[in-house]
């Protein structure tokens, strides 16, 4: 079999766990700012990374890794270069802000008919940002090609995909043929350790900046986020520390008030 | 004719049972119903699901539908959307509501591209516009530090809904009618082939009524045991309980995945919940807001899980737990 040629789709997110202070909410624009939080690849991107790298390792082939997003955000994406990919697409339209999950699954699919001929594609789960767990599965959808979610292992033979996919009491093993999409899931493993240097090296790898007009798409097919409102949460409750001169007795006073004050622990 | 309404996909346990997410889907599906003039219908999908078709029949639906197919036994995603879609066609549901589930996450997007309207995933709370009969659709965004709401115009208005996110609605004692159907579908549908499924272990989160979790401040993968050894003087006084933890132990191999509590794991709805050593990150967080009692242990006490416990403990879990289970078994 010639080598494979995998595609893996990725994204810039703020990091997701980011404090609750660090975020803020522009309601007039309905748009979620924030301060002092690094933009990272989503961690759910970064297990398809790996995936895909130890595809290629195993079996030979062709990473090419594909995103929808800002210019700026070529110096956080170019990390891929670092642990082994071989090209780096970036989509980027000042008309594809705001799209909905089915717009960017729309977007990517028209972007991976311009590559041409592919046997995998990647994404992760779900995106840290909108959490949503829609995009993988759509573009799989638009392409008319099987996809598999949740997807844990995978191994090519014969022409076929062989994948662990999780499931709530343990997993499934599962086959189709290429070409196929599969959403990881984080059990596939955390995507390697990159070292600063490594990192700066990527950064200077070239990127192709692809556009709305390079890819031909269909207005009508662009849906925005329905955004109504959005708001922070109160969910902050008032924390009784338990008190005591030792860690021992803040034991044994933590024991007396869940069984004698609030009876959650009852004989 | 089509009968319209609000649609709830049920689930069904593997052992054959109703899956709570059903009742609570039916919860909120009421709420719906009612604020929009509408039917309220479940559907139940599988094979041999009688037993549990009569049953879910008691729990305020004004109709049940009996999808019932060979092809439908195990979890073939690719069948599934078929039934789903076969139904939709039949019963033409103004709203259409799934359960952010294992089997919600495979079926729920693939279904929305068939059908062709926007589909908002793992909402917490859903209401129906006034002004215009539209679904307002609640859902924490960016790791739960947000919420958004989200509207569309398309029919149907499909989400699907957090576990744990509403009460489970109570059996009633009137029953309302089922109705078979017979869903077109055939082996020539299967893109993706089921070869075998492993059952690893199967860890009760979601039922459980105490459980003790375990975060990185554990240190190492040997002091599981020690939390083991709370859980299990604990569940004297409690019907239930299990081992859960914070995403890092999973990815560390530490515990399998089904211990895992957050947003990608298991929702969670204990009498209590002790966390130990977990730092709070809001992807552990999301999946504990149904938690009655939090109790955190932690030696930072600027770790964020303090603003979501109700009794929080600062210092070396090593040396709080002995003397803390010693205590309990002295008093009661």
């Amino acid at each position: 079999m010639s080598e494979l040629k995998i595609i893996v789709c990725i994204k810039k997110i703020p990091d997701p766990e980011a404090p609750p202070k660090a975020v803020s909410i522009d309601s007039e624009a309905k748009r979620v700012t924030f301060t002092g939080v690094a933009p990272m690849i989503n961690p759910f991107d970064e297990n398809a990374l790996e995936a895909a790298i130890r595809l290629k390792e195993a079996n030979g082939g062709y990473i090419t890794v594909l995103s929808l997003g800002e210019k700026k955000s070529k110096q956080v994406l170019s990390k891929a270069f670092a642990v082994g990919i071989d090209k780096l697409i970036l989509i980027n339209d000042a008309n594809l802000k705001d799209l909905d999950s089915y717009s960017r699954a729309y977007v990517l699919s028209k972007a991976i008919e311009r590559i041409g001929k592919y046997d995998i594609i990647f994404t992760g789960r779900q995106a840290g940002d909108w959490d949503s767990g829609q995009t993988g599965l759509l573009l799989a959808e638009f392409l008319q090609i099987p996809s598999i979610n949740l997807v844990r292992s995978v191994e090519v033979e014969d022409g076929e995909l062989i994948v662990k996919k999780v499931k709530p009491d343990g997993y499934e093993v599962a086959k189709t043929k290429i070409p196929a999409l599969i959403t990881a899931s984080n059990e596939i493993g955390e995507l390697r350790y990159v070292s600063v240097k490594q990192l700066i090296e990527a950064r200077k790898e070239p990127v192709d900046i692809w556009n709305d007009d390079d890819l031909g798409l269909d207005q009508q097919k662009l849906r925005r986020l329905g955004i109504v409102d959005l708001y922070k949460p109160e969910i902050e409750k008032e924390c009784y520390f338990v008190e005591g001169e030792s860690p021992q007795e803040k034991g044994e006073n933590l024991a007396i008030l869940l069984v004698e004050k609030d009876s959650v622990i009852s004989a | 004719m089509s009968v319209n309404g609000v649609l709830v996909c049920g689930e069904i346990t593997r052992e054959g049972d109703i899956d709570s997410i059903t009742l609570e889907l039916l919860s909120i599906g009421r709420r719906l119903a009612e604020s929009s003039g509408e039917k309220l219908i479940v559907a139940l999908f599988g094979d041999g699901i009688g037993k549990a078709a009569e049953e879910v029949a008691y729990y305020g639906a004004d109709m049940v539908y009996k999808v019932e197919s060979p092809l439908l036994e195990g979890l073939n995603v690719d069948i599934w959307v078929e039934a789903v879609d076969g139904l939709y066609r039949e019963i033409q549901p103004k709203i259409l509501l799934m359960g952010q589930t294992a089997t919600g996450m495979d079926i729920a997007p693939r279904l929305a591209f068939k059908l062709n309207t926007p589909l908002t995933t793992d909402c917490t709370d859903l209401n129906v516009d006034a002004e215009d009969g539209l679904l307002l659709r609640t859902k924490p965004v960016y790791g739960g530090n947000v919420s958004g709401v989200f509207k569309y115009q398309e029919e149907p208005q499909f989400v699907t809904v957090r576990t744990k996110a509403f009460e489970p609605v109570e059996r009633g004692s009137a029953k309302c009618e089922i109705i078979p159907f017979n869903p077109d579908i055939d082996r020539s549908m299967i893109k993706v082939e089921s070869i075998e499924r492993v059952k690893e272990e199967v860890v009760e989160l979601d039922k459980a009524e105490v459980i003790v979790a375990a975060g990185r401040g554990i240190e190492e993968p040997e002091n599981l045991e020690k939390l083991q050894e709370l859980l299990d003087l604990l569940k004297r006084y409690f019907d239930s309980g299990e081992i859960g933890c914070s995403r890092p132990l999973v990815d560390q191999g530490w515990l399998s995945s089904p211990h895992q509590v957050g947003l990608t794991g298991q929702k969670v709805a204990p009498q209590l919940y002790i966390a130990i050593g977990i730092s709070g990150a809001s992807q552990h967080v999301a999946g504990i807001s149904g938690a009655k009692k939090v109790v955190a242990i932690n030696k930072s006490s600027e770790a964020p899980i303090f603003k979501i416990a109700d009794y929080g403990v600062v210092g070396e879990y090593e040396e709080t737990l002995p003397a803390f289970k010693q205590k309990l078994e002295e008093i009661l």
